[in-house]
């Protein structure tokens, strides 16, 4: 009867593995997204303002907020008190007695770590209200550095546990002890991963409505899951799951796995639309976010390697500490234990020994950053391969060679556990030695070198898990624990797919993405399962709590959405196809195994094809029709969860991930033998990531991940002060790559399908975030010959590697300048002189007068005796943009008549606390005249030291200066000045104009 | 510190090439005022001090972080932002490159990338890779690596050139 449906037989509507431009991108590109912020609200609503600690550690000893209330439009303010009424703290993944609420309810323990909440008609009057509230801290000593923060001495951040190390496992693999008697070599190193976060473009974003109705707090916030956490967070609130519904905006400005630390802050508004009675809107701010939403774990590690002669390596003993800040938040210690499995790396090493422990310090919390984990432990066991080569005198490539996983051992059970599914690791070694031009590559560095040039090739091979094994975290318990806990394992992924009455294809997912794309190989996958038209399909990936299929291994992190998301919808496609066939065999008069699908159509071999909208119609319009057990209406929900991830076994093994990519970098660098600057020569990165669904979508994670793996390398680091203070509260202090400093990577691929996803699909978007810091530390290592090597390389930092003196400052520059005495954020210290025109004792005697010195202090507005020689000051400081008024306390001390004295103060602001403190010297020069020696230190800590650091050493020497050329000012009254004091105000008015500071 | 005095003004300037008025403290900025006073949620707030360029707009012809901009300093200025690029309902040369490029990931920082490529390109038809790379050292993507916005701007140079070459 037919003749060309032979054609559509031999030509279905191949989708997966296209090329397919995205159906995301025209209302992004048209401005037509619908972010978080942009969400309609509903009429009167609110927004919050978060007033936070200026200090890392110390006790909260009162918090008014009276004078924020006489704030026209701010109608309430959610403290501590309401929160501990009505809700609970997070509950934690280790058994310990610390409570993290959403507010602080006592004591903080971070700089930035939320006090209260003001609500007000706008945010702009939030803010007003944020800085008129009244908190006084008893400040406590930090502990900031890890490692000192371990010791017995160290100041503890929760009493009741009694020390800061609030967890620690011991793991044993093998016989380590027994490989390490008999290896030829040991081999070993210690390494410190820095903090830094991928920082999305778009901060975190929360609408609360609490309905008192109903009990219900419903919520929509740019959340990326996992969803485990609407569990943590629905226990906070102490309402049933179904007493929270979260909701989830069509788009989402990025988030790299920070977005999952928005947590603590939907608790917290639904709490503060519950205080005040209406909906809250909250938008965090930038400053915000740098210092308080969440970072990527600081790590250090003792890594140990037994080798034999020829490099092989038998045995590794991990000895990591891992800094997960002020308090253990949902879901840390993950940063551990999603690794845990496959911390053999790439390598057939079979005896492992371990040793975990989770320090708490007075720093933010750690969560969920791109590469979780891995960037952490590969930058010890790759830096590590590439030591062993140094000190056995082997090429680092052949070290890697003779360790990788032979072809043939898979699927592979590695050691701690990790069922390693699929691969190739020498064959796209070999791969990405020729493909990518090693040879050429080693060529330019012997160029290099052979003209004096500083020149390094580094390489790293890297195991890349994906789609998480939600029971991994238990790993932290001890099998006695996890016995008395029940068993946690799996993954559940959901797709639900919805043919409507006119033939129209609706896809729904639980994978929440924040820009990858996962509406379009959606759209691919059931395109071509269904064969019809790419186009025609609409795939909504908005995430209703109440409405919508979901687990808690919901969201978008490990890199789910290509195995197992992608997967998920493949088998409800499957299901629904099935269902299909039957009904369209029926129309057709034949047996469902000959029903195709293709180009729209339905068709059996010598039967006239139907077009599927007529089929699927069938199922709506005539259900009367259909076969039997053919209920109507097209609609499938399906579930997945791969059995291989089981929970961890009694002896601690556990399948951390489903998939376990592959990938193998090398890089050249040259650094410039003056500034230190690191230039990438060239970067090739080879991917096995098994099937590629979308090959385009693929390179667009790849690059992405190695820019940020760039900036992590090179540029990115939170850092804090001594006192805790967090000094990296702009992106022009936390620097991020931009289009000059990212060069274009030699990306390659191999495709080896996992035999554990429904597509042979694994995750890819991670890989070189874990990959590319330490293949380009291992670059410098090389360059350079050193063993000490620490993130990021910055050119300072490079500098002191390679041994550069600075040279001397010019003559009229020199400053005497020692560390300085008082702790801070951003500690100064300084000296300088200015003459006098007054004799020693007028100068002295006009010290101590108040009238003199309420003249003397920039910006003084009043001074009040507060005992001998001590002063309560109103003081307005401005730094840059910013200004504060200053309560302070001023005292004159070490009275040495009339030869020297010292002069102090210290205060606090809403935008942050500063002290200071003047030495003083007076030498006669001539008659009348004086000179007077000032040495300063000064410290700043709280917002101004997050947001200023760079203006304040020009600042502080301005305001500073200040004090003295008005004290000279006063000495000569009203004259006009003398040569020294026009020349002191020249060099003033430059300062002021080149520094901005005022 | 003081509540600054909360005495607002009418602001009227050209959005999109339409007239458009608003109401807007003396300290409300000018992203605040396009996104929530006048509804163009295309423009996107990334940082609010100047450096991540997500909020980038024309007024008047020029890139402006709108950030760093008062609201009533744009008082009968032009404003031209993202939701402008568009004919109707077809997209323009750029926003089709960048989509063939794959120039954009999460979107957020695309709208105000876009506002800067199009203002450089009607003043440099001819850019090399280092000048484009340039341009974009003042934004901020933390999805892309820049590789797909650096090809679409060089390809859209390139399309402009050969179709001025056929004129």
């Amino acid at each position: 009867m037919t003749v060309d449906q032979s054609v559509a037989f031999d030509a279905p509507t191949r989708r997966i593995g296209d090329r397919v431009e995205r159906v995301e991108d025209e209302a992004l590109l048209r401005g037509l997204g619908r972010y978080g912020d942009d969400a309609s609200i509903p009429p009167g609503t609110l927004y919050a303002a978060v007033v936070r600690s200026p200090h890392a550690h110390a006790r909260i000893q009162s918090l008014n907020v009276e004078k924020a209330l006489e704030i026209q439009g701010v109608h309430e303010v959610l403290t501590g008190e309401d929160v501990a009424r009505w809700a609970a703290p997070f509950a934690v993944g280790v058994r310990q007695p610390m409570e993290h609420w959403c507010l602080a309810v006592d004591k903080v323990r971070y700089a930035g770590e939320p006090v209260c909440v003001v609500i007000a008609d706008n945010r702009y009057l939030a803010e007003d209200g944020a800085d008129a509230i009244e908190v006084s801290y008893e400040v406590l000593p930090v502990a900031v550095d890890p490692e000192i923060a371990a010791e017995d001495s160290a100041p503890v951040l929760h009493e009741a546990v009694g020390s800061n190390i609030v967890n620690e496992r011991n793991f044993n693999y093998g016989d380590p002890d027994l490989a390490f008697e008999q290896a030829a070599h040991q081999v070993s190193l210690k390494v410190k991963y820095p903090r830094s976060s991928c920082t999305p473009m778009e901060c975190y974003v929360v609408v609360a409505h609490y309905q008192s109705a109903s009990g219900t707090y419903d919520v929509l916030s740019n959340f990326q899951g996992p969803y485990a956490l609407h569990s943590v967070m629905a226990r906070a609130l102490k309402v049933p799951g179904n007493r929270l519904r979260l909701r989830t905006p069509p788009d989402s400005g990025g988030s790299f796995g920070i977005k999952q630390g928005v947590f603590p802050y939907i608790v917290m508004m639904g709490l503060a639309s519950r205080k005040v009675g209406a909906p809250v809107k909250w938008v965090e701010d930038r400053l915000e976010h740098l210092q308080g939403a969440s970072s990527a774990t600081n790590r250090v590690t003792h890594i140990e390697a037994a080798v034999e002669s020829d490099g092989r390596v038998t045995a590794l003993r991990y000895d990591q500490m891992d800094d997960c800040g002020a308090y253990l938040r949902a879901p840390e210690p993950a940063t551990f234990y999603r690794m845990h499995g496959n911390l053999s790396g790439a390598y057939g090493i079979r005896h492992l020994k371990v040793r975990n422990r989770v320090v708490l310090t007075n720093k933010t919390p750690t969560g969920l950053n791109r590469g979780f984990g891995g960037p952490q432990v590969y930058f010890a066991l790759e830096r590590l391969m590439q030591r062993i080569a140094v000190e056995l005198d082997l090429d680092p490539l052949e070290v890697i060679r003779r360790n990788l996983i032979p072809a043939d051992q898979f699927p592979y059970q590695a050691p701690a556990g990790a069922l390693l599914d699929s691969g190739d690791y020498p064959g796209a070694v070999e791969r990405a030695v020729a493909e990518g031009g090693l040879d050429e590559l080693l060529e330019r560095r012997n160029q290099a070198r052979a003209e004096g040039r500083i020149y390094g090739i580094g390489y790293a091979a890297v195991v890349e898990p994906s789609i998480s094994n939600m029971g991994y975290i238990t790993t932290a318990m001890t099998a006695d624990e996890r016995r008395k806990a029940g068993p946690k394992n799996g993954a559940v992924s959901t797709a639900t797919i919805n043919v409507g009455p006119l033939g129209d294809v609706s896809v729904h997912i639980s994978s929440t993405p924040q820009g990858q794309g996962h509406q379009t190989v959606v759209a691919q996958v059931v395109a071509e399962v269904l064969g019809i038209d790419f186009d025609s399909i609409r795939v909504n990936v908005e995430l209703d709590t109440q409405k919508d299929a979901w687990s808690i291994a919901s969201g978008n992190y490990s890199s789910r959405f290509a195995g197992a998301v992608a997967g998920t919808v493949y088998r409800a496609a499957v299901a629904i196809r099935d269902r299909i066939a039957k009904v369209a065999a029926e129309q057709l008069g034949v047996d469902v195994e000959a029903v195709r699908f293709a180009n729209g159509k339905v068709f059996a071999p010598e039967r006239d094809p139907i077009a599927f909208h007529r089929v699927v119609g069938a199922a709506h319009w005539a259900p009367g029709t259909l076969p039997e057990h053919e209920g109507g209406a097209l609609r499938e929900t399906a579930f997945w969860t791969p059995p291989e991830l089981t929970a961890p076994s009694e002896d601690d093994r556990v399948n951390s991930s489903l998939c376990y990519g592959f990938i193998f970098d090398y890089c050249g660098v040259e650094i410039d033998p003056v500034t230190g600057e690191c230039r990438l020569d060239r970067y090739v990165t080879m991917h096995d990531a098994g099937r590629l669904l979308n090959p385009a979508l693929v390179d667009g994670q790849v690059r992405g991940a190695f820019a940020q793996g760039l900036g992590a390398a090179l540029m990115e680091e939170f850092a804090y002060g001594r006192d805790g203070s967090f000094l990296s509260g702009t992106l022009a202090d936390y620097l991020i790559p931009t289009a000059p400093e990212v060069v274009e990577p030699v990306i390659l691929h191999m495709e080896t399908p996992s035999p554990f996803t429904p597509l042979g699909a694994k995750g890819a978007g991670e890989g070189n975030n874990m990959s590319t810091p330490v293949c380009i530390a291992n670059a410098v290592a090389d360059a350079l010959g050193h063993a000490d090597i620490q993130l990021p390389l910055t050119p300072s930092k490079v500098r002191g590697l390679i041994g550069i003196e600075e040279p001397p400052a010019p003559e009229h520059l020199k400053r005497e300048v020692e560390a300085p005495s008082i702790e801070g954020g951003s500690a100064l210290h300084a000296s300088d002189s200015v003459e006098v025109p007054a004799s020693p004792q007028e100068i002295f005697d006009s010290l101590l007068d108040p009238a003199v010195l309420a003249a003397i202090i920039p910006g003084c507005h009043q001074l009040v005796l507060d005992g001998e020689n001590r002063y309560r000051a109103d003081v307005t400081v401005g730094v840059g943009l910013i200004k504060a008024r200053f309560q302070a306390l001023v005292q004159l001390s070490d009275l040495e008549p009339p030869n020297a004295l010292c002069l102090s103060g210290s205060g606090s602001s809403p935008m942050g606390s500063a002290e200071g403190r003047a030495q003083i010297r007076l030498t006669p020069i001539e008659e009348g005249r004086t000179r007077l020696d000032y040495q300063y230190d000064a410290a700043v800590g709280g917002k101004i030291a997050s947001v200023g650091a760079r203006m304040l050493q020009g600042a502080s020497r301005v305001i500073i200066g200040q004090i003295f050329s008005r004290l000279s000012q006063q000495m000569q009254g009203e004259t006009a000045p003398t040569g020294t004091w026009s020349r002191f105000k020249l060099w003033l008015r430059r300062l002021l104009g080149k520094g901005g500071a005022a | 510190m003081e509540t600054i005095a909360k005495q607002g003004a009418r602001v009227q300037l050209q959005l999109n090439g339409r007239v458009r008025e608003g109401f807007a403290e003396p300290r409300t900025q000018l992203c605040d005022f396009l996104r929530h006073e006048l509804g163009a949620t295309g423009v996107h707030v990334g940082c609010e001090h100047g450096v991540c360029g997500a909020c980038t707009v024309q007024v008047d012809g020029k890139s402006v972080r709108s950030c760093l901009m008062l609201a009533v300093q744009a008082q009968d200025s032009r404003v031209d932002t993202v939701e402008s690029l568009a004919e109707g309902e077809l997209m323009s040369d750029l926003q089709l490159a960048f989509r063939r490029n794959h120039a954009l990931q999460c979107g957020f920082c695309t709208a105000g990338i876009l506002m800067s490529c199009a203002e450089f390109l009607g003043r440099e038809p001819d850019p090399t890779e280092s000048q484009v790379r340039d341009m974009l050292s003042g934004h901020l993507c933390r999805c892309t690596g820049y590789t797909g916005i650096v090809r679409a701007v060089l390809e859209v140079a390139n399309e402009r050139k050969s179709k001025n070459g056929e004129k």
